[in-house]
């Protein structure tokens, strides 16, 4: 029989600075288009993480997941990476990347989801700030 | 007497870094709050002012006002920057949260009217982490 399938959640956070800033485009052009998210000396938010696993109740357990485990994963290996870090200038993920909260849940994802294996499903819900979220996958 | 807050929020990079000792002294006393690149905050502040209900309007102080003159003095000048190298109020500061509210402070105290007072700056750094400054105790 098909065990019932839940989610559970798991809440971090890091502090980070950043700017949105392309390349291959002019000063001008960067202005126009990032505003003030491209001020040359970065800016930074309160990033609040949640992390969202999907899988059958494990009947010995009780658990999807042992939340105190996916806590450790998370903090080893997204917020030891991100937290007091600048994302453009300290991290590898962003070197070649824009470091908007869009592509900041993207690497999330892909840096858990190998970690969590087949049985789960995993979603990524990011807050820039209080107002501006995003999610991945959807 | 009757206590009027406005909330306002900026978005800012920072580290606190002390010029007059080594690298190695930094990080033991500021840890990863001395990270080189910056890092970053959504600030959340709060700004009461003091004084009594004017019988024509009922106001303390008309809060749009109050609004435009936090935006114009601090907000402005703090939003999407850099507050070790962008800012003209903070040159020379540690840019300590404690330091950020006491400079806050001393941007909105000359702009104040007489008939009221202010009473409190009040600074979140991270939603777990406020300070709170009333002005020189007499």
């Amino acid at each position: 029989m098909m065990q019932k399938r839940v989610s559970v959640y798991r809440k971090e956070h890091f502090n980070a600075a950043h700017r949105l800033n392309n390349p291959q485009w002019s000063k001008e052009k960067n202005k126009e288009v990032f505003g003030l998210c491209n001020h040359e000396n970065f800016h930074g938010h309160n990033y609040e993480l949640i992390v969202k696993v999907t899988g059958e109740i494990d009947a010995d357990t009780g658990y999807v997941i042992d939340l105190k485990k996916l806590s450790d994963l998370v903090k080893e290996l997204i917020i030891d990476r991100f937290d007091h870090k600048n994302l453009n200038l300290d991290t590898l993920e962003f070197k070649n990347l824009n470091p908007s909260a869009e592509n900041i849940a993207v690497v999330i994802y892909e840096l858990l989801k190998p970690k969590l294996g087949d049985n789960y499903d995993l979603q990524i819900r990011l807050y820039e700030t209080e107002r501006n979220f995003v999610e991945y996958p959807v | 007497m009757v206590y009027l807050t406005r909330q306002e929020h900026f978005n800012a990079a920072h580290k606190l870094f002390n010029p007059a000792w080594t690298k190695e002294e930094n990080e033991a006393v500021f840890g990863v709050c001395a990270n080189e690149n910056w890092h970053g905050h959504n600030y959340n502040l709060y700004v009461t002012v003091k004084g009594v209900p004017h019988p024509d309007t009922g106001f303390v102080y008309d809060v749009k006002k109050l609004s435009v003159l936090i935006k114009e003095h601090v907000i402005d000048q703090l939003d999407h920057r850099n507050l070790n190298l962008d800012v003209p109020f903070l040159t020379g500061k540690m840019c300590s949260t404690e330091n950020l509210a006491i400079a806050i402070w001393n941007q909105l105290l000359p702009h104040i009217p007489e008939n009221v007072q202010l009473h409190c700056v009040k600074l979140y750094e991270t939603p777990r982490i406020y300070v709170e400054y009333f002005g020189k105790q007499e």
